[in-house]
């Protein structure tokens, strides 16, 4: 197939579940996804990443700096699609539960949060960018991300 | 002579997010910093007044890929705070279980990430199909993750995060059909795990260097959840006793902490366990992998790799035999009222290497506080320091003084895979911690 999907896959603050998800997705489905998929920036399956443009930007976990949040609206200025992967990047959570951290708590982490630079709250996706698709779970559901994927196919190359 | 300074920001191909800086001055290496670069998500601090029956999913999101090996050391602490006493069953589908997680997990670190430099290929993907082996080879990858994965959703629900493993025994129990399959699946990948072990033990990569290794050693077959801490200088210690033994170690500029062992560092993970356990594997491994075993013990960290492929070929060939000579029937799960004042302590054989969750219970039949200790963690060490020595090594070479920009492209590579060979999981590093020392 001529003029491949361009896919970015990125992971932030959380477990990479989804990104093992997929990876076991691919099990059933590599040879079809290399003929129509262009893996143009997916660290955990490459070394030569190209950070130019993506049809299909995939993003999983949280937002947990400034640092990440000025990455991912870099990544949304370049994708026609941006999808929200896991409950980390949907609702911020599990890898924001120190925003929910009572007085006691916070005491034992503050300086660690200061000292790496994070971020005093952590972000769920749509709090820093336009998010196109949802696909929530912990982790995300295979067989919803088969579908949602292969929606978002048809819809950029229409047969 | 070379003076040079190397940032990678991501190292590629490795479960999580972790980077390396590397200053040369005059063709001598003078600092290494191996740091993980994930943002902590206090996983220890949120434990805190969690009832017991929330600990093990709790912590289970500390990592995606090792999660059920999580999800097994928090029911095991927990059960000793409890006092349960697991049944046969529940011990087998255990074992079943992790089984099935290190066919999975081994296979994508083996297939994805590490045998593209085998091969000179950026990607696995990248393989030619055209090639007969290459084309072999990526049929080989997909089929025995999905074996690995196919066993672990068979026993836990999930191969991620599962859903049916609880304190005191399972939420469901296995079809007979489905066992069947099963069964089937790891038969058919078995010739595949036979050409992985070839792969691995043919590579030619090696870094030899001398170090202490340490693992859960069971009493009788080869396995992941049981036994005695061992190491490879012969002393032996009981689970409850783990704390005693390691050291934690500050390491400034990372997300994580490491951990020493009679001040040095020391290695965990695939390697160790076969290095101290080799004679406990099935009896079918041990015939099929006869020579290729005669390597171990080794002190080659590229043999981590050829040490998982062993071990996959070890899961295969117990799955089928538990699978084939039992049946599963419904069990009830055992219940207890939990205890205040009382600490419990899980250690298991992660993919990466030993693990360990303790879990302090308060006086309101809540946890009061945790500790887990991950493989990566210590690892760490271990892996900072072999990178200075291997970049010192090949600095040596005469061949590497001409051309700064190839030279450096050459150590950048070398790092890498030195790095992929011990498997880190930068996302288990990361995850936590109550901090009882000040950064300040």
């Amino acid at each position: 197939m001529e003029n491949k999907i361009k896919i970015g896959w990125f992971s932030y603050s959380c477990c990479e579940d989804n990104t093992v998800i997929m990876t076991e997705v691919m099990n059933d489905h590599w040879q079809e996804w290399k003929k129509i998929f262009d893996f143009r920036h997916v660290r955990v399956l490459k070394k030569n990443n190209i950070f130019d443009e993506f049809d299909i930007a995939f993003i999983e976990g949280a937002i947990a700096s400034e640092k990440q949040e000025k990455e991912i609206q870099d990544i949304r200025s370049r994708s026609k699609k941006l999808v929200a992967i896991g409950s980390c990047a949907c609702v911020g959570l599990p890898a924001g539960q120190r925003n929910i951290f009572d007085e006691e708590q916070n005491k034992h982490i503050s300086f660690l949060v200061a000292k790496f630079g994070a971020a005093t709250k952590v972000k769920k996706l749509s709090d820093v960018v336009k998010v196109d698709v949802e696909i929530s779970g912990c982790p995300m559901n295979p067989d919803d991300f088969l579908n949602k994927v292969n929606t978002l196919v048809a819809e950029l190359r229409p047969s | 002579m070379h003076t040079f300074d190397l940032s990678m920001e991501h190292i590629t191909k490795i479960e999580g997010n972790a980077s390396v800086k590397l200053k040369v001055e005059n063709n001598k290496v003078k600092d290494v910093k191996f740091a993980t670069e994930e943002y902590k998500r206090f996983f220890t601090e949120a434990l805190k007044d969690k009832p017991l029956a929330a600990i093990p999913a709790h912590l289970s999101r500390i990592c995606g890929t090792c999660s059920n090996s999580h999800i097994m050391c928090a029911i095991e602490a927990c059960e000793n705070v409890l006092g349960i006493k697991a049944t046969e069953q529940t011990k087998l589908m255990r074992n079943l279980m992790m089984h099935g997680l290190m066919i999975r997990d081994h296979a994508l670190h083996l297939y994805l990430f590490a045998m593209p430099d085998i091969f000179g290929k950026d990607a696995f993907l990248e393989f030619d199909e055209s090639d007969p082996i290459q084309h072999k080879l990526l049929h080989d990858g997909f089929d025995v993750k999905s074996a690995g994965n196919f066993l672990a959703t068979l026993i836990a629900g999930r191969s991620v995060h599962a859903t049916l493993p609880t304190i005191g025994g399972f939420l469901k129990f296995p079809e007979p059909a489905s066992v069947n399959e099963a069964i089937e699946r790891l038969k058919n990948v078995r010739p595949a795990v036979l050409r992985l072990i070839e792969i691995f033990k043919n590579a030619p990569f090696h870094f030899d260097r001398q170090t202490k290794y340490m693992a859960l050693v069971p009493e009788k077959t080869y396995g992941y959840i049981n036994g005695v801490l061992e190491t490879s200088a012969g002393e032996k210690y009981e689970e409850k006793d783990f704390r005693s033994h390691l050291e934690k170690t500050v390491i400034p500029y990372s997300q994580a902490i490491g951990y020493k062992y009679e001040g040095e560092g020391y290695m965990v993970g695939a390697l160790a366990r076969l290095n101290l356990a080799k004679d406990k594997l099935h009896t079918k491994t041990k015939k099929s992998a006869t020579e290729v075993l005669k390597l171990f013990p080794s002190t080659d960290i590229f043999y981590n790799n050829l040490a998982q492929a062993i071990e996959i070929l070890h899961s295969v060939d117990e799955s089928i035999d538990l699978l084939s000579q039992n049946t599963f029937k419904p069990e009830e799960i055992i219940k207890a009222e939990p205890k205040n004042d009382i600490v419990g302590v899980g250690v298991v054989e992660a993919p990466r290497g030993t693990l360990y969750h303790k879990i302090i219970m308060g006086k309101n039949g809540k946890a009061e506080s945790g500790e887990v200790i991950v493989p990566t963690g210590q690892n760490q060490v271990n892996i900072e320091r072999d990178i200075g020595v291997l970049v010192q090594n090949l600095l040596n070479k005469p061949e590497y003084a001409d051309n700064l920009e190839e030279d450096k492209r050459a150590v950048e590579f070398e790092i890498e895979k030195l790095i992929r060979a011990y498997d880190p999981c930068m996302s288990c590093a990361a995850h936590f911690l109550v901090v009882d020392w000040n950064m300040k």
